[in-house]
């Protein structure tokens, strides 16, 4: 019995993790591209950025006593699902019982060739020691996208002491997910901190210098953003390039059921951001949250244990900005906002309701109770008026 | 609610009316449950990134908790309740 693990990550440890508390016995294989060992993903855009170094997502100790054979700095290039057989990019080739991939997202880049120097994304341990140090000469930053990414990004260059500029090519941040008026509340943090936003506006192109570092950003509109450090946040595509000729079904991620088994196959699986998969709730989804990850990791496990899954949970995530911690619960896409209370200084609630009144989604700020109440309220299918009236009772009418 | 004392402890009434006491921090990252944490049946989830965790055993039921919760003995005596350390 080997089951081996594409993509050392949350997804990926926490699999290994579910696995032996599941008492499974037999051999685990954690592949990782990295050099690092697994280490957690939120702190990246957070405190990594402040000190350069990764949080482990197990000490030492105990990832030896998880008893799992980790292949670092390699990355899987193929898979014969037929066989059975991963390939690896040191040519080693694996066999495995049950595989999960858990391979996550790539960062998508603007489009081009290789940008110049100074130009990041967030998305490994590497590239947040890289901005960390960068942060520590004070350069004039621009950030494209104001998504989580990019706004948390802002925070922590702000409190590096760097001029910093948004770019967003929505109207508002966030409106897309969230709806104007709560992506402008939230949005609202950066000109409060000394952060300049510019909404409505895409990026033409980067400019560098001789030395071939970026000097500037030019927007589409001509406007031209003196830029020494460059961050890019503008979303993320699913990791399967190295799925290409395996035959999965692959569309935007892994095709997956709802036990998370890539659909035809029946020992092989995936988890976290490269999963698409059929939540009892909410239908086809496929979500880079990290508690996805780690509830992806629980149901997977399960599957290959033979033993009953955890339920699904609704989506949450959360984002530490400017001081203010904001919370997201279930999918306020799915319906619209029906009401709020407060502002993004002063614990700021927001409710949406599908068509029936029902709550679908929730943006709370700064408090975690009220928070887990629109939670339970989204799992109950509760009407919006009931919440509503229970939060706020002074505000009912 | 939350008891302060050498170790804080969280003292939960479930809908059905029993009473339990555990720690009150989270054995993934600290931060209090008798404060913000939610109930479900005897289930108590941590609101900071969902851990969950039995209130009769203390076992974590998910991750990212995996260290069970510490659970103490609760005696409820003529309305007053009183955690047996």
């Amino acid at each position: 019995m080997t089951v081996v693990i594409v993509g050392a990550s949350v997804a990926g440890l926490r699999t290994a993790q579910a696995l032996r508390m599941q008492a499974y016995e037999g051999d685990i294989v954690l592949v990782g591209e990295e050099l690092h060992p697994p280490y957690d993903k939120p702190p990246l855009s957070k405190a990594s950025l402040l000190d350069g170094l990764p949080v482990p997502l197990l000490d030492e100790q105990s990832l030896e006593a998880l008893g799992v054979h980790l292949r670092l700095g390699v990355r899987a290039t193929a898979l014969d699902a037929v066989a059975g057989v991963v390939t690896l990019s040191d040519g080693d080739q694996l066999s495995y019982s049950d595989l999960v991939i858990a391979t996550g997202v790539t960062p998508r880049s603007l489009p081009g060739d290789s940008p110049p120097a100074g130009v990041h994304v967030i998305r490994t341990a590497d590239d947040a020691h890289a901005l960390h140090h960068a942060m520590r000469r004070h350069p004039r930053v621009v950030v494209i996208g104001a998504g989580f990414i990019g706004a948390e990004f802002a925070w922590a260059a702000r409190k590096a002491g760097c001029p910093v500029t948004l770019v967003e090519v929505q109207p508002v941040p966030m409106a897309h997910l969230l709806g104007p008026e709560v992506g402008g509340a939230l949005a609202s943090l950066h000109e409060e901190y000394g952060a300049q936003l510019l909404t409505g506006t895409s990026v033409d192109r980067l400019e560098a210098s001789a030395d071939g570092h970026v000097n500037a950003v030019v927007l589409a509109d001509g406007r031209r953003l003196d830029a020494e450090l460059v961050v890019v946040g503008i979303g993320a595509r699913p990791a399967t390039d190295w799925l290409a000729t395996s035959g999965l079904p692959i569309a935007d991620g892994v095709e997956c059921d709802d036990a998370l088994r890539v659909v035809g196959y029946d020992h092989i699986w995936a988890a976290g951001d490269v999963a698409a998969w059929p939540h009892p709730v909410y239908g086809r989804l496929r979500v880079e949250h990290w508690t996805n990850a780690n509830e992806h990791a629980g149901i997977v496990a399960a599957g290959i244990a033979g033993k009953p899954a955890p339920a699904a949970q609704p989506p949450y995530v959360w984002s530490d900005q400017y001081g203010h911690r904001i919370q997201i619960v279930g999918l306020p896409v799915r319906g619209s906002l029906v009401a709020t209370f407060g502002t993004v200084d002063d614990h700021l609630l927001a409710v949406y309701a599908d068509t029936d009144g029902i709550v679908v989604g929730g943006v709370i700020v700064d408090d975690p109770r009220t928070m887990m109440a629109v939670r339970k309220a989204i799992v109950r299918r509760a009407p919006a008026d009931d919440l509503v009236a229970a939060l706020r009772p002074a505000s009912a009418v | 609610m939350v008891v302060e004392g050498s170790v804080p402890i969280a003292v939960f009434r479930t809908d059905a009316g029993e009473v339990f006491a555990t720690a009150d921090t989270c054995t993934h990252e600290k931060w209090s449950l008798g404060e913000d944490g939610d109930l479900e049946g005897d289930e108590i989830v941590c609101p900071l990134h969902m851990a969950r965790f039995d209130l009769r055993t203390g076992r974590a039921l998910c991750l990212p908790a995996m260290v069970a919760l510490q659970t103490y003995q609760v005696e409820v005596v003529e309305g007053r309740i009183y955690v047996v350390e």
